[in-house]
């Protein structure tokens, strides 16, 4: 038997379709990983899944079923039971009129893959790498991550659109052979091309280097320099918090106290500007709507829709949240559609990391920020821990390493309190860019980031 | 074939899938091309999510992931490879392209992998525990309850919306490998969780149910096994409470948990700190190591004497119960902490023999079929005193202190020292009394310290099985659920923050 087109399942399950209206979206992802840890491969791992979602809509009632899908008696099950969930749903909250006739030019191409193959430069490198490693001293634990999602959007409304996303990552951790130090890099990429397992172990062997003095500090809040890839850990946060919705609802750091949500309202300094853009070059999203099921950030219904270049916050005020065309009827601003990128810029912002390191007199740089869970939404305080790497500068040098710290902090005041940021760079969020990898963020100053107590890790 | 399990039947819709098909199509190619292990699983994983709010229903949404894995050792190297075309071609192809990547991970396979030893099971079967799939309840049923519940609460006292949600789930697995073990299994688990949020003079907050995720049907939420009605009732009192309670003064306090919160503290500092992967380093990259090493097995004091742990893939209604692990490993019970020293880790079968152990203890699981099996929790449980107190006779311990209720933040160190956790509700205890609710409440505290400090657990009626659905671990990204039971317990000494005091800047 031919293996079904997802064109054809997308026309296939229109056509079977006894509701009202349906959006199917069917998504093709190949993905190839390696993983290791104490300088051998520890897993590994070639996968390939077609996943389609069918959104049947019967008045104001809709209902969402997605499975994995490889016959066409598996599709008519699917679609069947969207049918029948639709009718047993009750009127949906966020009901609007359905996207119309819009069409990809590129429709007809098939998924684009991926494969073992991407690493065809890279592995034979790491393997290189972890025998120098371990002839110098030095343990590798990483992983690296490549798929490709070729997504299809058709609707009986006429839409028939279509998106291809690459998404890479890589982080490698390199530790002494005493077990005592600990070091990190990674980033995103979009095909491997840009990366080098040399490169990599050597900026680890770099920053281990940085530890042969160790100094132990107290909990305490200290002038602290937050490299892109921390303010990436926190800025997706404070992103993914931005539903429209719950602030309207008063539930969030975005709630204006008797109600409403805080839009207009200063919130970081003048310099600040928080934004998303489906084409921001080397961050490329998708440029429209894909919504599997509804939660108070995203419709169902809005699938489709074009997704827009939008500032969250401008010139330090909040701009805009995440809002579906629901919310934005009930809060009575724009509907603002999440983007899969975020970018952070600082009017003034300039140079790198290192040149604000170079104005620091006595304060801590750190490499990345972990295990990061709200603790407050009122406040939007988060709690989580440095690991990996924190280091002592002292009149401009790095001298030293230091023991890891819990910090308690909210991004928001983060970013009325800042005193100096770099410019704006592509960067990786340590704990979250596993899943939304797409940042740019400059480096931030901090003079009085609040380190809450002293963590024994290393 | 046997079942080893309660006398439930297979999904029939599951076993007419032609899994045994692809499995001989599978293993054979593996097996001519000389892999010198390898095993195939099919999963089907059916998932319902319903969400309402204020009385309506906000989502519905039902997911089904379907599909295979080939997972082979050849030339002493892993290879893994994962699809979703129910051919025997598609098998093959399958099969061959975990070779293929088995052949590229070798030049970076300094330790040839080997596998400790495991009887063979021949074609057995096991269900889990449960009455009703809650997946075979029709949508409207689920719904209306749901729906009636949260719509119930909306008004009362400061209630000014209120949230419910459902999450269902069915797996099915088919394991079968070149030894000849082939097992089928089913397992249902259900979590339910009920929230209001109200306005108060210190602003906006929260109070949820603390009923916890169970291996169990929908006679969970219908039948006796727990008062919802009476939980619900009483969260718009507690948010009022809550709403109007003192800001905690920070310090040092002596704390009573309860076992809706004491069990994520064990998750995160037991649970995670004695899998034997992360004390190896397999997890440094992303979740991180542990202290609990290996070196210090049988010597490491952990806790006080009164502290008892086990591992149990055997519990019935546990998250992470099941008949065989993913590698054909049959579900065991065995000691973690003994008397309070560290006597044993969380295994699977490659880590088992790289260490020297005999048998691996079956804790090797993928969340999907998309996913490599690596090692996860088992349901990790502190044991209760067997003549132990009731929760009033630890709180009558306590001149001054705090008595903790449910789960809610949570936050720890790369290697399990460093913790920070918050919860639903935080009452002050005076002279072995309470003494009313206190808000802005984190306690922290160094995993050896705090377990060093519990002076007493309580007696087997204060046990209960908490848990979760989304423990995450591993990269690629998995999620797996596990239960932890414990009783309430006595620590002395805590470090209480203050958490808004904490959020507070200060200027230079």
């Amino acid at each position: 038997m031919a293996t079904l087109t997802p064109q054809t399942l997308v026309e296939q399950a229109l056509a079977a379709t006894r509701s009202d209206d349906a959006v199917v979206i069917v998504s093709d992802t190949t993905s190839a990983n390696l993983r290791w840890a104490n300088n051998t491969l520890t897993t590994n791992g070639v996968m390939h899944d077609v996943e389609v979602t069918v959104i049947a809509f019967q008045g104001a009632r809709s209902a969402s079923v997605s499975g994995n899908v490889s016959t066409l008696d598996q599709l008519e099950q699917l679609v069947s039971s969207a049918d029948a969930a639709a009718a047993a749903a009750t009127p949906a909250s966020d009901a609007a009129e359905l996207a119309g006739d819009r069409a990809s030019a590129d429709w007809d191409d098939a998924p684009e893959p991926t494969s073992i193959g991407v690493y065809d430069a890279f592995a034979p490198a790491l393997g290189d790498a972890f025998g120098r490693a371990h002839s110098e001293g030095r343990i590798l634990y990483g992983f690296v991550d490549h798929e490709v999602t070729t997504t299809y959007l058709g609707s009986s409304t006429g839409l028939r659109l279509r998106h291809v996303q690459p998404t890479g990552h890589y982080g490698c951790t390199g530790k002494d052979a005493a077990l005592t130090q600990s070091a990190w890099v990674g980033g995103a990429t979009r095909d491997f091309a840009d990366v080098d397992a040399h490169a990599l172990d050597a900026e680890l062997a770099r920053r281990l280097a940085w530890s042969q003095r160790s100094v132990d500090l107290p909990a305490g809040r200290y002038d602290t320099i937050l490299p892109p890839t921390a303010v990436a850990d926190l800025m997706i946060y404070a992103y993914w918090q931005s539903s429209a919705r719950l602030a309207h609802d008063g539930q969030s750091v975005y709630s204006k106290p008797g109600g409403g949500t805080r839009i207009g309202e200063r919130i970081a300094k003048e310099s600040v500007r928080l934004h998303s853009d489906p084409a921001y070059a080397g961050l490329e999203a998708a440029p429209f709507v894909i919504a599997p099921s509804s939660s108070p950030a995203s419709s169902v219904f809005d699938n489709g829709l074009a997704v827009e270049a939008t500032d969250w916050i401008r010139d330090g005020r909040l701009s805009s949240l995440l809002q579906t065309r629901a919310s934005a009827a009930l809060t009575g601003a724009p509907a603002t559609f999440a983007v899969d990128n975020l970018v952070l810029d600082v009017d003034g912002g300039a140079g790198t990391t290192e040149e604000l390191v170079a104005a620091v007199e006595r304060g801590l740089l750190l490499t990345c920020l972990w295990y990061i869970r709200e603790v407050d939404p009122q406040t939007l305080l988060l709690t989580g821990l440095t690991r990996d790497g924190v280091y002592l500068v002292e009149n401009g040098e790095i001298t030293g390493a230091v023991n890891n710290f819990r910090f308690n902090e909210s991004p928001i005041s983060l970013l009325d309190r800042f005193a100096q940021a770099s410019a704006t760079e592509l960067s990786f969020s340590r704990e979250w860019g596993d899943y939304f990898s797409r940042t740019a963020t400059p480096a931030l100053r901090v003079p009085d980031f609040n380190m809450s107590s002293v963590s024994q890790a290393r | 074939m046997t079942s080893t399990g309660p006398e439930r039947p297979l999904d029939p819709t599951f076993t007419a899938l032609p899994y045994r098909r692809l499995a001989d199509a599978a293993l054979n190619r593996a097996r001519d091309f000389g892999a010198t292990h390898a095993d195939f699983r099919f999963e089907r994983l059916r998932y319902q999510d319903l969400t309402v709010r204020d009385g309506a229903l906000e989502g519905a949404s039902d997911r089904e992931v379907l599909g295979y894995a080939v997972r082979v050792i050849h030339q002493g190297a892993w290879g893994f490879a994962s699809g979703v075309t129910l051919t025997e071609g598609g098998a093959v192809a399958v099969a061959e392209t975990a070779l293929a990547v088995a052949q590229v991970a070798t030049a970076m396979t300094r330790e040839p992998v080997q596998l400790a030893h495991e009887p063979v099971y021949d074609d057995v079967t096991w269900v889990s525990a449960y009455e009703v799939n809650p997946l075979d309840v029709p949508l409207a049923d689920k719904v209306a309850l749901l729906t009636e519940w949260t719509g119930d609460l909306l008004g009362r006292g400061p209630v000014q919306h209120s949230t419910g949600l459902l999450h269902q789930v069915q797996e099915n697995k088919f394991y079968a490998d070149l030894h000849g073990t082939i097992t089928t299994q089913q397992r249902v688990r259900i979590e339910p969780e009920f929230e209001v949020h109200g306005t108060g003079p210190a602003g906006f907050d929260a109070m949820r149910t603390i009923a916890p995720p169970v291996g169990r049907g929908w006679e969970y939420l219908t039948g006796d096994l727990r008062d919802w009605r009476a939980e619900l009732e009483e969260l718009p009192t507690l948010l009022e409470e809550k709403l109007a309670a003192p800001s905690v003064e920070a310090g040092r306090y002596d704390l009573v948990i309860h076992p809706s919160n004491l069990w994520l503290t064990i998750h995160e500092s037991i649970g995670h700190a004695t899998e034997l992967d992360r004390a190896l380093g397999y997890e440094a990259n992303y979740a991180g190591t542990s202290f609990a090493t290996p070196d210090q097995l049988g010597t490491l004091q952990y806790g006080t004497p009164v502290m008892n742990v086990t591992g149990d893939r055997t519990v019935p209604h546990g998250l992470s119960t099941v008949g065989f692990d993913d590698e054909g490993v049959a579900g065991q019970q065995w000691d973690i902490v003994k008397d309070g020293v560290l006597v044993g880790y969380q295994l699977d079968r490659s880590m088992a023999a790289a260490n020297g152990i005999e048998r691996s203890n079956g804790c090797a699981y993928a969340d999907s079929p998309g996913h490599i099996p690596i090692q996860r929790m088992a349901n990790v449980s502190l044991q209760p005193a067997p003549d132990g107190p009731d929760t009033e006779g630890l709180i009558s311990q306590v001149e001054r202190g705090i008595y903790v209720v449910g789960d809610k933040s949570w936050s720890i160190d790369m290697q399990r020292y460093n913790f920070q956790f918050t919860g639903q509700r935080f009452y002050a205890i005076k002279d072995g009394k309470l003494a009313g609710m206190l808000r802005d409440v984190a306690y922290q505290a160094t995993t050896t310290e705090f377990w060093g400090s519990m002076e007493a657990v309580g007696g087997p009626q204060t046990w209960e099985l908490g848990g979760a659905f989304n423990c995450g671990k591993a990269q690629p990204g998995q999620v797996a659920s596990v239960s932890h039971g414990c009783p309430s317990a006595l620590f002395r000494d805590v470090n209480i923050l203050n958490t808004t005091a904490e959020a507070g800047s200060q200027e230079q």
